[in-house]
């Protein structure tokens, strides 16, 4: 479980980037935290990897309190989750296997181990053909799969996941929180930071919206409510059939944007 | 360590070395110099040290006592003299022996003329001990000790070849250290550098280990592995050239300076390439170590 309790995150300047945050994410939860930039959804981020320092408050990841962990234990802490970032940061001189592996030599596992688990974690996220392939030769799709499978070669508890999207077009998009999704019903808590609505109205997850460094609103509900909304976008686009994936995303996000200030 | 592990860090770190290879290349020439260097001042010590070694096993301090001492007491002042820490071995040459000494160097063909002194033998007072010390450096002190014991009439000792040759040790001593000292900042700066370098392109990569979770350790051994190689490769190279040089050198000064020869012996190399090897290694391994160890201090950044 994570506790995150009237957390404030000041910076060195004086900029509040967290205002008394009060977040709980229950074990095998999926959870957007969405707001604009300058909103303090990174700032939670940081502060969930520590790789910020919280100025009050307190967050609990699974039993551990990390405005108390030791600096020698944050490698420890780090390899329970799992992270994926909106621009991938793999590692271009690797092919696939290579960069999925390397997470696991940096932990000291033993090659038997990386030679076992790596083909399967690549066929989880379907890039079993591709393992030779370097990163420049994939899409920007397939790069963040492998950027998931490196993040969840581990096994972690929790997948952190900084716009992961970002960098997609909204069917790469969809494939990619389809598959988040499927890692979710496997036990992982998944937290996805987005700014996308279009993303978040299509899972019917909760979703933590915030903005200047405070929650305004943590709509556990939303996910029925939106389901609702959702059937008539899927008329919608089903009367779109055909057309570009751009037409597609504005559509929807007309249709059944319930975030927009 | 994982075995692995530990070859993927020696693989990266030799792939470190080959990303940055003119400032690697830079390090090992100045650590090559520095040991290099370090292995020309190492044999020179040495083979003063041994010279200076010869002079005290062969130059020796002779003690002369009062003519009117006995036998007895001239053995008790040499039992207090031997006591000495000072003291390595120690002779005694009674007044009959020094007299049959004299008699081969200077009576040799003129017996008759020496037979004249059967009687009365012209060295009855000249019972001395010949001293030789374990150290030369101290020999001023000792004999100025020697001087003022009751009974002792002369000291006769050599002090120009001792103090010469210390004197000559402490000089070569003191400038292999200063140059030493001052090639050991260059090739810690050089070494930082060519870290700071690979830090800098690596930098995307360590970013990722510390996300997955890698411990500092982790991160840092590449890093560590790169000077140490490029410490050892320092060292290796002039090893290398000092075992060709001092065969060479030796030869090259028996040669030319023949007169040299018979005052001066010069050790055998396998005698000190052992010693100089080891010291030159430990000084390669220690100078890449703690260069890269603290050069990538700054950035573990958790």
């Amino acid at each position: 479980m994570i506790e995150i309790s009237n957390v404030c995150k000041e910076y060195s300047e004086g900029n509040k980037a967290l205002k008394n945050v009060t977040i709980t994410v229950e074990d095998g939860e999926f959870v957007f935290i969405m707001g604009r930039n300058g909103s303090g959804k990174t700032t939670i981020f940081k502060l969930l990897m520590k790789e910020e320092e919280l100025t009050s408050g307190k967050i609990v990841v699974n039993d551990m309190n990390l405005g108390k962990m030791p600096r020698s234990y944050v490698p420890k802490y780090r390899r329970r989750l799992g992270v994926v970032f909106q621009d991938f940061r793999l590692l271009n001189d690797r092919n696939v296997y290579e960069n999925v592996a390397f997470a696991m030599r940096v932990v000291g596992a033993s090659s038997r181990r990386i030679r076992e688990s790596v083909p399967e974690m690549l066929q989880m996220v379907g890039l079993s053909a591709k393992y030779k392939m370097f990163p420049h030769q994939l899409s920007g799709g397939e790069q963040q799969r492998v950027a998931i499978a490196r993040a969840l070669i581990n096994r972690p508890e929790v997948l952190l996941a900084d716009e992961p999207t970002g960098n997609l077009d909204s069917h790469n998009a969809m494939e990619i929180m389809k598959l988040l999704e499927e890692i979710n019903e496997m036990g992982t808590t998944v937290i996805v930071v987005t700014h996308s609505h279009e993303i978040v109205e299509k899972m019917h997850k909760r979703v933590i919206r915030m903005e200047r460094g405070c929650v305004i609103s943590d709509e556990t509900e939303y996910a029925d409510e939106a389901a609702a909304e959702d059937e008539d976008d899927f008329e919608y686009e089903e009367e779109e059939a055909g057309d570009d994936d751009e037409e597609e995303t504005g559509s929807v996000a007309e249709g059944g944007n319930i975030y927009e200030d | 360590m994982r075995i692995s592990t530990f070859w993927y860090c020696v693989k990266q770190g030799i792939k470190n070395i080959c990303r940055n290879i003119w400032f690697s290349l830079a390090s090992v020439a100045t650590i090559s110099a520095c040991i290099f260097l370090f292995c020309m001042f190492f044999s020179i010590m040495v083979n003063v040290r041994h010279v200076v070694h010869l002079v005290e096993t062969t130059v020796g301090i002779t003690v002369f006592f009062d003519e009117d001492l006995t036998q007895t007491q001239i053995q008790a002042i040499g039992d207090q003299i031997g006591r000495r820490p000072e003291v390595a071995s120690m002779e005694f040459t009674s007044g009959d022996d020094a007299w049959e000494i004299m008699k081969e160097e200077y009576f040799e063909g003129f017996e008759e003329l020496a037979a004249g002194f059967e009687e009365d033998n012209p060295m009855a007072g000249s019972s001395s001990y010949q001293i030789f010390l374990n150290d030369l450096s101290k020999q001023e002190k000792f004999v100025n000790y020697l001087e003022n014991l009751e009974g002792v009439r002369r000291v006769n000792y050599s002090s120009s070849a001792a103090a010469g040759l210390t004197s000559f040790n402490t000089v070569v001593g003191l400038l292999s250290v200063l140059i030493i000292g001052v090639l050991l900042a260059v090739s810690v700066f050089l070494i930082n550098n060519t870290i700071n370098m690979t830090a800098e392109f690596r930098k995307h990569e360590n970013q990722i280990m510390r996300y997955i979770g890698a411990t500092n350790g982790m991160i840092r051994a590449p890093f560590v592995v790169e000077g140490v190689i490029i410490g050892l490769l320092g060292a290796v190279i002039p090893l290398c050239f000092m075992f060709y040089l001092y065969h060479q050198a030796i030869g090259y000064v028996q040669e030319k300076f023949q007169i040299l020869s018979g005052i001066f012996q010069f050790l055998p190399l396998e005698s000190i390439f052992p010693y100089m090897a080891a010291t030159a290694m430990l000084l390669g391994l220690g100078i890449g170590f703690f260069a890269s160890f603290f050069t990538i201090r700054k950035h573990l950044r958790v």
